[in-house]
């Protein structure tokens, strides 16, 4: 299976403080990683390595052979948290738009095929009718369903989603999973969530990470992974078998 | 009203304060949105070093100060992004860096610095000819760049991580909107001057967030309000003789107050019917 995104031995610190160590990750096409991990564990770190806004003082990063900045084109983010200038003068139609600015280049204005994709977009998160609010008038939840839709507007090859359901209603969660578990065919996709349970149900693999990344290129993890990342034994689902991200115990 | 026209000087003022209304209404609205207000000021002010050093050299100020603002802005921009620190401290030394640089210059020019508070504070009832068409140029520069750009500029004041990650050249532009800017202040010079450029990049664009959600028709409507602001301030300047871009000033932050008392007492009213 072709290599989507390639992680060997990154390294990123801030000032003396390592947050990424010894990194080495493969994802493959069509997987669908999830990655848990606590919290300064480094998880949106590694997701910004990927998307290029970070880069690493060590190591080398790839998505489909590319170093990240030129692989614009094939890459949808959700970021954790959306821009905090809520009261910018932009519409929900103007910012899903947005997401097609990396199938453009500079200078060109939008065609109807970007408003066709806006459009199409809007329609699976279900938001179509609030096309004309001011970003600003939304919920929370409503926002981050903009933001979804922002990161599917350019077809993407890779969809990486950093905690993509924060706030969110139970409801849409569940829209939102199906919708992936559908993407999931053609799209290969990284998410990082807290959400242990969606996680084991919806992935193909996890990998926990905690400055190092824990990671057997499976579903599976073994406790001592698991308690090392987090500093203490963590209870995981692993009732029925689609459920199960420990190994049998 | 109408005899006012027959004077070169009045007309010259009339279409100054046009000009000016039409770069500020543009730029304003992005320095509003952006939240950059105060690199914009330390832009301005720092062009004074260009004034100074225009004097020193002999030649004309307005030609002096559209490159010196255009490097202050270029340095601005580069070292704020560049550096780990705080933009705030940048904008703050290189603020007074190059108002210095320009008192320094004055100080060495022999004799009396003629018409310097003209740039420090405007004088719109003496724009000559020859600046009307600098400032026509300078607007054709900035229209046609925010044309080209829009969804760029757009993308970049609303949602920066964004735009890097869909390949948009995010410093570049930031550093190409510092720069259109700088071209703002030169535009604005004639008509307030450096020291009170700040009011009229900021009152039109905040006061037209507050009647649209939109940002093109934001644009539009600052170069509405710049226009009526700029031709009121020349009119009771003209009448009161009083200082032009003193008056100016003192328009629009009278309208953008009692715009708010308006908005306060209209939502306060309004809550009364409601109970």
């Amino acid at each position: 299976m072709a290599e989507v995104i390639s992680l060997k031995d990154v390294w990123v610190k801030y000032d003396k403080l390592a947050v990424l160590e010894a990194v080495n990750l493969t994802v493959n096409e069509g997987d669908f990683l999830g990655i848990i991990g606590p919290n300064g564990g480094g998880k949106s770190t590694l997701l910004k390595v990927i998307l290029g806004l970070i880069k690493p003082q060590k190591g080398e990063v790839k998505v489909l052979g590319k170093i990240p900045e030129k692989a614009h084109q094939v890459i949808g983010y959700v970021p954790q948290y959306g821009p905090s200038n809520i009261d910018f003068p932009i519409s929900v139609w103007e910012v899903v738009l947005m997401g097609r600015l990396g199938t453009k280049g500079l200078f060109q204005h939008y065609t109807d095929e970007d408003r066709e994709a806006t459009h199409k977009a809007l329609e699976i998160v279900d938001m179509l009718e609030f096309r004309d609010r001011q970003i600003g008038e939304l919920s929370g939840g409503q926002r981050q369903r903009v933001f979804i839709a922002r990161s599917l507007v350019s077809d993407p090859k890779v969809l990486l989603l950093d905690e993509p359901v924060t706030g969110i209603d139970t409801r849409m969660q569940k829209e939102f999973y199906e919708l992936l578990e559908k993407l999931k065919s053609e799209v290969t996709i990284i998410m990082v969530s807290h959400d242990l349970s969606a996680v084991s149900v919806l992935v193909d693999k996890i990998a926990c990470l905690n400055g190092k990344l824990h990671y057997h290129g499976s579903k599976e993890l073994i406790p001592e992974d698991i308690e090392e990342s987090y500093g203490c034994p963590v209870e995981l689902i692993a009732h029925g078998v689609p459920h199960r991200v420990l190994h049998k115990h | 009203m109408i005899e006012l026209l027959q004077y070169e000087f009045m007309t010259n003022a009339l279409v100054a304060g046009l000009l000016a209304s039409i770069a500020c209404g543009i730029i304003g609205v992005y320095v509003v949105v952006k939240k950059i207000v105060f690199i914009s000021g330390g832009i301005a002010h720092a062009s004074f070093g260009g004034i100074g050093i225009s004097y020193f050299l002999g030649i004309n100020p307005m030609f002096g100060v559209l490159p010196f603002s255009l490097f202050s802005a270029l340095t601005m921009g580069t070292i704020s992004k560049r550096s780990d620190v705080p933009e705030d401290t940048i904008i703050g030394i290189l603020w007074s860096l190059g108002m210095a640089i320009g008192i320094i210059f004055i100080g060495w020019t022999p004799g009396y610095a003629p018409d310097l508070m003209t740039y420090l504070f405007g004088n719109i009832l003496t724009v000559p000819g020859s600046d009307i068409y600098l400032m026509l140029a300078l607007d054709a520069v900035i229209m046609g760049t925010v044309y080209v750009l829009y969804k760029e500029f757009m993308a970049l004041c609303y949602d920066e991580e964004f735009s890097k990650v869909a390949g948009v050249p995010t410093e570049k532009l930031y550093i190409l909107l510092l720069c259109l800017i700088a071209l703002t202040v030169v535009v604005m010079i004639r008509v307030v001057g450096l020291i009170l450029v700040i009011a009229l990049l900021t009152i039109p664009a905040a006061l037209s967030r507050q009647y649209t959600s939109n940002m093109k028709i934001m644009m539009y409507l600052s170069i509405l309000f710049g226009a009526i602001f700029t031709t009121t301030g020349l009119i009771l300047s003209y009448y009161f003789d009083i200082a032009s871009g003193a008056t100016i000033i003192i328009v629009m932050a009278t309208a953008y107050l009692l715009n708010i008392v308006l908005q306060k007492w209209k939502s306060v009213s309004g809550n009364r019917v409601d109970s």
